[in-house]
């Protein structure tokens, strides 16, 4: 994939209630962003810098105030219909799983194939006996989410964003809420999908997995990209000093 | 100790509490001249079955519009909703019943009472329902739909496959209630001359002047049908039970 991220803008009002005015925060403030044709990009940097709603537009959940995003030079809908559409091409996975806590593991991996992609249970219930195999998920596949680890339900989850077989994946902080010991099982399953060459885009604060699975990293800041270079570079030669501070703070803990 | 040998134990102390105070009061008991009268109560059971059946039909559905109305961003359909909510609640089923047949309905040349009673029944137990469903809809998290959405699911789809089965669970025992609610609140169509459950029994009792022997059985044919509904309830609750996550 090839990013091309201009000029964009995401302000969000507050509407004014009792004895308050309304209030505006922006929060991405004029980002460019531009990589070449990769297979991992990872955004770094602060909380409430901006990343994740970042990610958000570029999977397509919001639509921004001002400015382009295009994907291999094909810019993404603003319509909601358009980014429907758009949507069912990608795969996003949340912070908090977000699986639908009243079907069984399996029921989650099949609704979107079967009501959104128009496969058959059957056809459907085969697509995704292999995943749930190659990531030793079928033993968990009839249980309800909350039988679930955190881990379990985090790679579930990637899982419902993979079976569709999407073009890119979207990954914000997939691993922030989990328990160290559980961090290790969901970063080892998208290293993997790295190794098989699933194109994704994802947000995260384990520094030393960022610079194993990407190609290109970018530092979000106050609404803007401070550093952005190859991985390696990125790392290694990191020329920024907020950015180096940040790197150095973050590799220590 | 199982849970069926715990309820046997306490409706019978409660029934031997009732008997006991019956028996201290020395009530001179005459059932036969109620006896002679039970083709009504039949007759009067089952009308507030069919009205109940009718009535909760109809608030379930007047209810749901209701609650989507009242989370509506269009300030005069969700002002309709709220209003209606509000004045229902807020007044007397009696009042309404009474307005509702000799006022709104002889203005608009509707003579069934039948109908009328079913009619400002559903409406005035549709006014709770729109509360309740509005609150099951209302506790889905926002992150559910950000889910749905990001799997690409149309907004009906994310309504039908994600919104309601979740909210379902939610609202279950608080529907439930409000169903018991209802059937019971029907015995004030008596009000407008139906000759339902209650009427039979004030009929009987005005003949007989049996007056318990007259209304023991309305007790009793109330909880013929709210006990099982109860049943019901259970029944679904435990069809629908998870852990949310």
């Amino acid at each position: 994939m090839k990013l091309d991220v201009r000029g964009l803008v995401q302000r969000f009002t507050t509407p004014a209630a009792a004895g308050r005015p309304a209030t505006t925060a922006t929060v991405l403030d004029g980002l460019n962003l531009a990589t070449a044709d990769i297979t991992a990009l990872v955004l770094v940097g602060p909380s409430g810098g901006g990343k994740s709603t970042l990610l958000r537009i570029l999977a397509g959940l919001d639509v921004p105030t001002a400015g382009n995003v295009a994907f291999d030079d094909v810019p993404l809908p603003r319509d909601e219909t358009g980014l429907r559409g758009y949507r069912r091409t990608v795969g996003t996975v949340f912070q908090a799983y977000n699986l639908f806590p009243h079907l069984t593991a399996m029921d989650n991996l099949l609704l979107p194939l079967v009501h959104v992609h128009g496969l058959s249970p059957a056809a459907a219930a085969d697509r995704v006996r292999g995943p749930l195999e190659r990531f030793r998920l079928t033993q968990h596949a009839h249980k309800r989410p909350a039988e679930l680890s955190g881990g379990q339900k985090q790679r579930i989850a990637i899982l419902r964003a993979l079976v569709t077989q999407p073009q890119r994946l979207f990954l914000d902080e997939p691993t922030s809420a989990l328990d160290p010991e559980m961090r290790s099982e969901v970063l080892e399953m998208i290293g993997e999908l790295r190794t098989s060459g699933t194109q994704f885009i994802l947000v995260t604060h384990e520094m030393a997995f960022a610079r194993r699975v990407a190609d290109e990293v970018a530092f979000i800041a106050d609404g803007r990209v401070l550093a952005h270079d190859r991985s390696r570079a990125f790392f290694t030669e990191q020329a920024h000093p907020r950015v180096r501070a940040f790197l150095d703070g973050a590799l220590a803990s | 100790m199982p849970r069926w040998l715990a309820h046997l134990i306490v409706v019978v102390l409660f029934a031997a509490g009732i008997a006991l105070a019956f028996w201290r009061v020395g009530y001179a008991w005459n059932w036969a001249g109620v006896w002679d009268y039970r083709q009504k109560f039949v007759q009067g059971w089952l009308t507030t079955v069919g009205l109940s059946i009718a009535a909760l039909a109809a608030s379930v559905a007047i209810g749901g519009v209701a609650a989507f109305m009242l989370r509506s961003r269009q300030s005069l359909v969700e002002a309709t909703a709220r209003i209606y909510v509000e004045l229902i609640r807020g007044t007397p089923l009696l009042v309404q019943l009474l307005i509702g047949f000799y006022v709104v309905a002889s203005a608009v040349g509707l003579e069934n009472r039948y109908v009328v009673g079913v009619a400002v029944l559903a409406l005035f137990s549709g006014a709770y329902m729109a509360e309740i469903f509005r609150g099951g809809l209302d506790a889905i998290p926002k992150a559910q739909l950000d889910s749905a959405r990001a799997i690409g699911l149309a907004p009906a789809q994310t309504l039908r496959l994600v919104v309601l089965p979740q909210a379902v669970r939610i609202v279950l025992p608080a529907v439930a209630g409000q169903l018991v609610s209802l059937i019971k609140d029907s015995s004030l169509l008596s009000v407008i001359a139906i000759s339902e459950f209650t009427l039979a029994a004030q009929e009987v009792n005005s003949f007989t002047y049996s007056t318990l022997e007259s209304y023991l059985p309305l007790a009793a044919g109330y909880l013929a049908v709210t006990l099982p509904l109860a049943g019901v309830s259970r029944w679904l609750e435990r069809r629908f039970r998870y852990e949310a996550a």
